[in-house]
């Protein structure tokens, strides 16, 4: 009973603590990715390698079909992304400017929220949204008239005076200090890129079935022309922080399976000095070692599987709640609440509701449980009957 | 027909340490049927030579041969074999499983030698009913008094069929009621079956109802006396 006891909270601690780790981590990459980037964006060949309009995409029929041919699909959000060189009086600075369709980008990336000064942008409208740091940094104010100046499609000359109609506030400094948004018919025109797309970022109905979805897409776009890239591949050093994040963590667990193995050998332990008695007088009247190991090991081997099965049935509403009822940061540490929300990120610390953590983690632990029981095995064949039945 | 023979068996307990001598070169054969009562006083070795000749505890030196076989010269694995096949066990503290009633501690030998189910059951109440207590089959030991456990013990050792029965001390637990009841038991399967016992003890109601006494002092035979 201790011993099944141990290993339902050894399964259910573990459990636990990976489902909230992955549950947090998986909701960072969510809010990353849903601010800008999405899980998967259709762009044209070799674009990400260059990062030149010259690799820019007419989007053809076939792509602009996928949303009625895949359910998976939501919507597309195009872009037609490069940079330019912002001028306004003595100021100058360089910068990203983004060609967008208004309503779809706000819809996904929540833009319009980001707006602290002016106006959105409408569809058909002629000015431009900047950056808070931006604007600043050049002096500009809404209603000021822009300059950009930058190489447009094929070497072309791009050049436009567009006025400020609102102001954006980023909580990344790096995106404060160089975002220009304008729509994606302005855009086209300035660069001298007309129809051409640089990405088209995918909406997902879920998230989590990124890959599926890449595949399909495989099969339905013409490959030679499109690259399709999921976040992972246009991120990594996104990949890189949560794999540094998640080797701090290994130690973690470390640790904590290693409290978890003490527990549960302590209770091994115990259970092999009970019954030191009942061992001897087995082998005493005629036991043979071997039967009574395989017995003894089988026994805790089973009460492994009924601590295991156990903390699965424990964890699984635990987890669950917490997946559906996040803890809230803001309610324990109020500074770093803001500063999530700084960032345009919920404070929320969900668990991740995976199956696979649970079952990983009973087997694990399960596995420790049947080491250790070794430990029964080694006594049984070390007993003396004589000494035992004394005890 | 010689069932037991111990030639020149010594026990040396810390032999690098303080030695201390259990045993000192004992010879005793033991016939088929015999009703033998080991004696002496505390410390001379009666336990050890007991032990010893089951097979719980190895000799120093010397020879002990059982139904024919040197068991001092068998592996560990071949001895809690013959234990199982060719010994019973009746001990002080009866040692019974406390998990199991008393008919699954009678039964539990048989198990382990393959027995079929049918016949285990069968044996089981026979063996509870010889021993007079078929009425406390589904008692577990703690439900039991003394003398019942006592009882269990000695149909447990029954149950396998062996060539003898070795019991250490069975009455040092026991009150004056029990013990004449459980020597009446053991004296009767003696003289209906045939079953050899032997017994270490200093009860002298024991000694009196056996009918040879081999008396120890300091690991060595000073007396054997058959009546």
């Amino acid at each position: 009973m201790i011993t099944a006891a141990s290993i339902f909270f050894a399964v259910l601690f573990s459990s636990f603590m990976i489902s909230f780790q992955k549950g947090v981590w998986d909701r960072m990459i969510e809010n990353f990715l849903s601010s800008y980037f999405g899980y998967i964006q259709v762009q044209g060949k070799s674009y990400w390698e260059e990062q030149s309009l010259d690799y820019a995409f007419t989007p053809d029929e076939q792509l602009k079909a996928l949303p009625k041919e895949l359910k998976g699909i939501e919507g597309m959000i195009p872009r037609l992304e490069s940079f330019a060189m912002a001028s306004y009086e003595n100021m100058i600075s360089g910068t990203m400017v983004v060609g967008i369709e208004p309503k779809e980008e706000s819809k996904f990336s929540g833009l319009e929220k980001k707006l602290v000064k002016g106006q959105y942008l409408q569809p058909g409208d002629q000015g431009l949204l900047m950056a808070e740091g931006l604007a600043s940094y050049l002096g500009i104010d809404v209603a000021d008239t822009l300059v950009l100046i930058g190489q447009g499609y094929h070497g072309t000359n791009a050049a436009g005076k567009y006025p400020v109609i609102g102001i954006l506030s980023f909580p990344s400094p790096d995106l404060n200090k160089k975002m220009i948004y304008i729509t994606l018919n302005e855009a086209q025109t300035f660069y001298g890129a007309e129809q051409l797309l640089t990405s088209m970022v995918i909406q997902l109905r879920n998230n989590d079935d990124f890959r599926l979805i890449k595949k399909q897409l495989e099969t339905k776009l013409d490959t030679s022309r499109f690259e399709i890239l999921q976040w992972d591949e246009m991120l990594p050093e996104l990949v890189d922080a949560k794999k540094s994040d998640s080797a701090g963590n290994y130690i973690f667990i470390l640790v904590l399976y290693m409290i978890i193995s003490f527990g549960i050998f302590g209770t091994i332990m115990m259970m092999t000095k009970e019954r030191e008695f009942e061992f001897g007088i087995l082998t005493g009247i005629g036991m043979s070692r071997k039967k009574l190991a395989i017995v003894t090991w089988l026994e805790i081997v089973f009460m492994g599987l009924i601590g295991a099965i156990a903390g699965i049935v424990g964890c699984i509403p635990l987890v669950y709640y917490f997946s559906k009822h996040p803890l809230n940061l803001a309610d324990y540490m109020k500074e770093m609440g803001e500063i999530y929300a700084k960032w345009g990120f919920d404070p929320l610390l969900p668990t991740a509701f995976e199956p696979g953590i649970f079952l990983n983690q009973a087997l694990i632990v399960f596995v420790l449980t049947t080491i250790l029981a070794g430990y029964a095995v080694y006594k049984i064949f070390r007993i003396k009957p004589i000494e035992a039945m004394r005890k | 027909m010689t069932v037991i023979e111990t030639k020149g068996i010594t026990k040396v307990y810390n032999p690098k340490k303080v030695p201390v001598h259990a045993l000192r070169g004992v010879d005793l054969t033991i016939r088929k049927g015999e009703f033998t009562a080991i004696v002496g006083p505390s410390g001379s070795g009666k336990t050890t030579l007991l032990n010893i000749i089951g097979g719980l505890d190895q000799a120093s030196s010397g020879v002990v041969i059982v139904d024919g076989v040197d068991i001092t010269r068998i592996s560990d694995n071949k001895l809690i074999d013959f234990r199982k096949e060719k010994i019973g066990f009746v001990f002080q503290a009866y040692n019974l499983i406390p998990v199991l009633t008393a008919a699954e501690n009678v039964e539990f030998i048989m198990l382990l030698q393959g027995i079929s189910k049918d016949k285990r059951q069968k044996r089981v109440v026979e063996l509870l009913k010889s021993v007079g207590i078929e009425d406390q089959a589904d008692k577990r030991p703690s439900k039991l008094s003394g003398g019942q456990q006592q009882r269990v013990a000695v149909a447990r050792a029954l149950a396998s069929k062996p060539s003898f029965v070795l019991a250490d001390e069975p009455t040092a637990n026991l009150d004056s009621k029990s013990t004449a009841q459980l020597l009446d038991i053991m004296a009767k399967l003696n003289q209906e079956e045939g079953m050899t016992f032997i017994f270490s003890t200093h009860d002298q109601r024991v000694i009196d109802r056996a009918r040879r006494v081999v008396t120890l002092e300091d690991g060595m035979i000073i007396s054997d006396v058959t009546r």
